[in-house]
C-alpha cells in the first residue's frame, strides 16, 4: 500500500522568497551603481566589490565557525548590506577602512543579534556610523566627480558636499542666495544627476528613484515609507524656508541633497528594522523626516539621514506594539 | 452583470488551476462494496442502527443523529451489511463504519428518482427544516456543519439574506461550478427553499468572476422566470482567496462584519454552499436523502481531471482510476483543495459528505521548502483577512504562551492559510497557529465550564 506525505494545509506556496526579495533590492540598486561608476570611475567598483566581498565572507565565517549553524549567505542579504554600506562612503576611502566597516556591519550590526531578521538596527548604517565616528576625516573628505569617459582627474582633488557647504556658509554668516550662487554649489541639474561631491551611491537622484519605483512596483517595499519621509522633510524645511528664507534653503534642495533618497527608499524600508503595519510605517517615516531636518538645520553634522533612521529603528518594536492591524469583526461600542 | 464585490482586508491570489472546469459530471458506477462512515459531519458521529446480515435499500436510514450537532446517515446503495467495523477515513483515524456488499440499486419507498423539476414548494418552514434534518444534509463545502441547525433562526434574530456561497475560491476545485452549469434550475429552487425555510426575502448567489459561464447561465435562468425566482440575484465577486470564507463572503456582499466570536445570523445572513443547496432541493422536493455528491478529481499530473457524481462510501482510488490512474510522481493526496484540504496517507479512504475534491500533487508542488529566519516583512499581516498578526501568534504558540495567543485573538483565525502561502521565509505559520488555537480553545472552554 502506498503511503503519502501528511502535512498541514496550505499545500501550495506562493512565489515569494527571501532570496527573491534580496535579488530585487540588488537589481534596484544597480542604476545608482552604474551612475556611480560613471561619475567616480573604477573606485566606485573597488569599494563596492570589496565591501560586498567582506560582508559575505564575514557572514560565512561567523555562521560556519562561530555559530556553527546553517550557512545562509546565498539568501543575498549580506550582498545588500555590502552594497548599501559602500554606497554611503566616499569613493576614495582606503581599503582597510572599508573592511573594518563591513566587519562591523555584519559582525556587530547583524550576526551578533542572530542574523537576518533579528537585528534591531540597519546593519549597513551601523557600519557607516561606526566609520563616521572612527574615521571622521576620511569619511568626510569627498572626491570630486570625474566622469569615466571625461577628462581624467585624480582622486586627490576633493571637494565638500552641497550640504556641508550650506552648513559652513550659514555658520559663516552668508545668506542663502549668496551660498547658492557660490562656485562650490553644484547646479540643480548636477544635483539630480549625481554630478556633485558626496558618498558615491547616494548622489544620482534619478537612478535611485528608478530603483525605488521598481521596488514599489514589485511590492518589495510599500510606497508609504519613502513618500512620507520625503513629504515630512519637504513640509518641515518648507515651513522654515517660508519663515526665514535668508537662513533656510528651499525644500527642494533638501530633497535632492545628501543621502535622503537612498535612505528613504532603500534603508528606511529595510523589513527587519521598520514597523509592520502601514500606520506604524507612517509614524516611523515622519520620525525619520523630522530627525533628519533637525540634524541638518541645527545639529553638528551637515547630514542626518543615517542617524535619523537608526534612532527610529530603536522605536520600531514600540511602534509595532502600539499600532496593530485593524481586526475583522470588532464591534463598535 | 452587477459590479464586482470583494472583501476589503487581506487575501492572496494562488494559481487557479481549474483544470476540470469544462468536464461534464460523470456518474461513477457503484463498486462491489461501499464503506459508509458514521461520522460524516462536524459533531458527533451517528448511531448505527443496522447489523451484520441486514439488507438495506438505497436511501434507507442506517445511522441516526446522536446529540444536537449531528446528522443522519443513509445507505448509498442496496445490498447486505457485511460488517459493522471501523475504517480509516480522510482524517487518518479509524472511525466506525458500515460495510455494505452492493447487490442492486433499489431505492427506498417514497423517494422520487425522476429528473422532473418540481417548482411548487408544498412544505412550510418548519417542515422544510425537519425534512433537511431527516435527510442528513450538512454543509458540503468541507466544514460539514449540519444544515438544519444553521437554518433554525434563534429567537429575536431575523434572517434577511440567504447567501449562497458559490465562490469556490479554492484552486483546482470545480464541483460547484459544474453543478451550477448542469443543475441550474434545481440549484435555484434549492435557494428558494432555503429562503422559505428561514423566511428571508433576499437570496444572493456570491460567485467569483472566473466562473463567467455559470454567472451568465444563472442570470439568464433567473431572467427567464422572474416570478419563480423572485428575490434571487447573482453577485459576481473578485477572484481572490479566501472569497468563499463565510465571514468574507458576507462582508463582500452585504458590507456587514460578523462580530468576533459570533455567528453569521448576527448580521442577518444565512450562508449555504452550492452543493448543499442542490441537496436541499432533492431532499425537500424529491424526498431524497443525502447519499451522493459531486467530487472533483484533479492535479497537474492527472491524465483526465474530472468531476464525478459519487455515492458516499465509494473508495477514493476508484475515482482516481477513472481519472486516468494515480500519477507516478504523486507524493501528496489532498482531500479538498490545496489551501484548506487535508492530506491523506492512503488512497482507499471513502468519499463522504464533505469530500469536495481529491487533489493529487507531486513533490514539486507540495513539498515543504526550507524554513529560514522571519525577516519581519509583515506580509503575513497584510494578507490576513481577519486582521491578525500571524508571525506573532506563530511565535507565541511555539512557546506555549496561550495567555498571549488569546489576547491576540488567535480564536478569530479562520485557518485560510494565506499567511503561510505568502511567507517569503517559508515558515509553517498555520501549523503552529492551528496548534495554538486548539490549546487556547481548550483553555477557554474549561474556564467557561467553571
Amino acid at each position: 500500500m502506498n503511503q503519502f506525505t501528511i502535512s498541514g494545509s496550505p499545500h501550495v506556496h506562493g512565489s515569494e522568497s527571501t532570496k527573491k526579495i534580496m535579488i530585487s533590492v540588488i537589481i534596484a540598486l544597480l542604476p545608482a551603481f552604474l551612475a556611480a561608476i560613471y561619475f567616480f570611475g573604477w573606485n566606485a567598483i573597488r569599494v563596492t566589490v570589496l565591501s560586498v566581498a567582506v560582508c559575505v565572507l564575514a557572514e560565512w565565517l561567523i555562521q560556519k565557525f562561530l555559530i556553527k549553524g546553517p550557512v545562509t549567505i546565498s539568501d543575498g542579504s549580506a550582498v545588500v548590506t555590502g552594497m548599501l554600506l559602500a554606497f554611503n562612503v566616499p569613493s576614495n576611502l582606503p581599503w582597510w577602512m572599508v573592511v573594518v566597516g563591513a566587519l562591523v556591519a555584519i559582525g556587530i550590526g547583524k550576526m551578533s543579534f542572530g542574523g537576518l531578521g533579528k537585528n534591531p538596527f540597519n546593519p549597513a548604517l551601523v557600519g557607516r556610523v561606526f566609520m563616521l565616528v572612527s574615521f571622521p576625516t576620511a569619511m568626510t573628505t569627498w572626491p570630486t566627480t570625474h566622469p569615466l569617459f571625461g577628462t581624467a582627474v585624480t582622486d586627490a582633488i576633493t571637494g565638500p558636499t552641497p550640504l556641508s557647504v550650506l552648513k559652513e556658509s550659514v555658520k559663516g554668516g552668508m545668506s542663502i542666495d549668496q551660498i547658492l550662487a557660490s562656485p562650490d554649489m553644484p547646479r540643480f541639474v548636477d544635483q539630480i544627476l549625481g554630478n556633485r561631491g558626496g558618498a558615491f551611491g547616494e548622489m544620482c537622484v534619478i537612478a535611485l528613484l528608478l530603483g525605488g519605483l521598481f521596488l514599489i512596483i514589485r511590492k518589495v517595499i510599500d510606497w508609504q515609507t519613502p513618500v512620507v519621509i520625503l513629504a515630512t522633510v519637504f513640509v518641515f524645511t518648507g515651513i522654515c524656508h517660508l519663515v526665514n528664507p535668508e537662513m533656510y534653503v528651499n525644500p527642494i534642495f533638501h530633497l535632492v541633497s545628501g543621502g535622503l533618497i537612498l535612505g528613504a527608499f532603500f534603508m528606511a524600508t529595510d523589513m527587519a528594522t521598520s514597523p509592520m503595519t502601514i500606520t506604524g510605517k507612517i509614524i516611523f517615516a515622519v520620525g525619520i523626516g523630522v530627525i533628519t531636518v533637525v540634524i541638518r538645520l541645527w545639529g553638528a553634522y551637515p547630514e542626518g539621514v543615517s542617524f535619523a533612521i537608526l534612532i527610529m529603528n530603536a522605536f520600531t518594536p514600540l511602534i509595532n506594539k502600539g499600532f496593530k492591524p485593524k481586526r475583522f469583526g470588532v464591534v463598535k461600542q | 452583470m452587477n459590479p464586482l464585490k470583494t472583501f476589503p482586508k487581506g487575501g492572496v491570489h494562488p494559481k487557479e488551476n481549474k483544470l476540470s472546469a469544462n468536464e461534464p459530471i460523470i456518474n461513477i458506477p457503484l463498486p462491489k462494496q461501499i464503506i459508509v462512515p458514521m461520522g460524516q459531519c462536524l459533531g458527533a458521529p451517528a448511531d448505527c442502527i443496522v447489523q451484520k446480515g441486514d439488507t438495506v435499500k438505497t436511501g434507507q436510514l442506517i445511522g441516526t443523529a446522536k446529540g444536537f450537532v449531528s446528522a443522519n446517515v443513509h445507505s448509498p446503495a442496496t445490498g447486505t451489511v457485511a460488517k459493522v467495523d471501523t475504517v480509516m477515513d480522510h482524517t487518518g483515524y479509524y472511525k466506525p463504519a458500515v460495510f455494505i456488499n452492493v447487490e442492486d440499486d433499489q431505492w427506498a419507498d417514497g423517494i422520487d428518482t425522476t429528473d422532473e423539476l418540481l417548482t411548487e414548494i408544498k412544505l412550510d418552514s418548519k417542515e422544510i427544516i425537519d425534512r433537511i434534518k431527516e435527510c442528513g444534509i450538512v454543509g458540503m463545502g468541507g466544514a460539514t456543519f449540519p444544515t438544519h441547525i444553521k437554518l433554525m433562526i434563534p429567537e429575536g434574530k431575523k434572517a434577511e439574506y440567504v447567501i449562497i456561497n458559490a465562490a469556490e475560491c479554492e484552486p483546482y476545485l470545480t464541483c460547484d461550478n459544474r453543478l451550477l452549469l448542469e443543475k441550474t434550475q434545481e440549484f435555484l429552487m434549492g435557494v428558494k427553499i432555503v429562503m422559505k425555510a428561514v423566511n428571508a426575502d433576499k437570496g444572493v448567489v456570491g460567485i467569483e468572476k472566473n466562473k463567467a459561464s455559470a454567472i451568465e447561465l444563472l442570470d439568464k435562468t433567473i431572467a427567464s422566470n422572474p416570478e419563480l425566482y423572485a428575490g434571487i440575484m447573482v453577485q459576481p465577486l473578485k477572484t481572490k482567496y479566501p472569497q468563499g470564507g463565510e465571514k468574507q463572503i458576507i462582508k463582500a456582499i452585504t458590507g456587514r462584519e460578523v462580530p468576533s466570536g459570533k455567528l453569521p445570523i448576527e448580521t442577518g445572513c444565512v450562508v449555504v454552499n452550492v452543493s448543499s443547496s442542490f441537496a436541499i432541493y432533492e431532499a425537500v422536493q424529491k424526498h431524497k436523502p443525502l447519499i451522493d455528491r459531486i467530487v472533483t478529481v484533479t492535479g497537474l499530473s492527472v491524465k483526465k481531471p474530472s468531476n464525478f457524481k459519487v455515492r458516499f462510501g465509494t473508495p477514493a482510488n476508484l475515482l482516481i482510476d477513472e481519472a486516468g490512474g494515480l500519477p507516478e510522481n504523486t507524493t501528496n493526496i489532498i482531500n479538498g483543495g490545496p489551501m484548506m484540504g487535508k492530506s491523506v496517507s492512503v488512497t482507499d479512504f471513502p468519499v463522504i459528505k464533505g469530500t469536495s475534491g481529491i487533489l493529487l500533487m507531486s513533490d514539486k508542488e507540495a513539498q515543504p521548502r526550507n524554513t529560514t529566519n522571519c525577516i519581519r516583512c509583515g506580509k503575513c499581516m497584510s494578507v490576513c483577512p481577519m486582521g491578525l498578526e500571524p508571525y506573532l501568534l506563530n511565535r507565541e504558540a511555539k512557546f506555549d504562551l496561550f495567555d498571549e495567543t488569546e489576547k491576540h485573538h488567535i480564536m478569530d483565525c479562520i485557518e485560510c492559510g494565506s499567511c503561510e502561502f505568502t511567507c517569503p521565509a517559508n515558515i509553517p505559520l498555520l501549523d503552529y497557529i492551528r496548534y495554538g488555537k486548539a490549546r487556547t480553545g481548550a483553555i477557554i472552554r474549561s474556564r467557561n465550564q467553571k
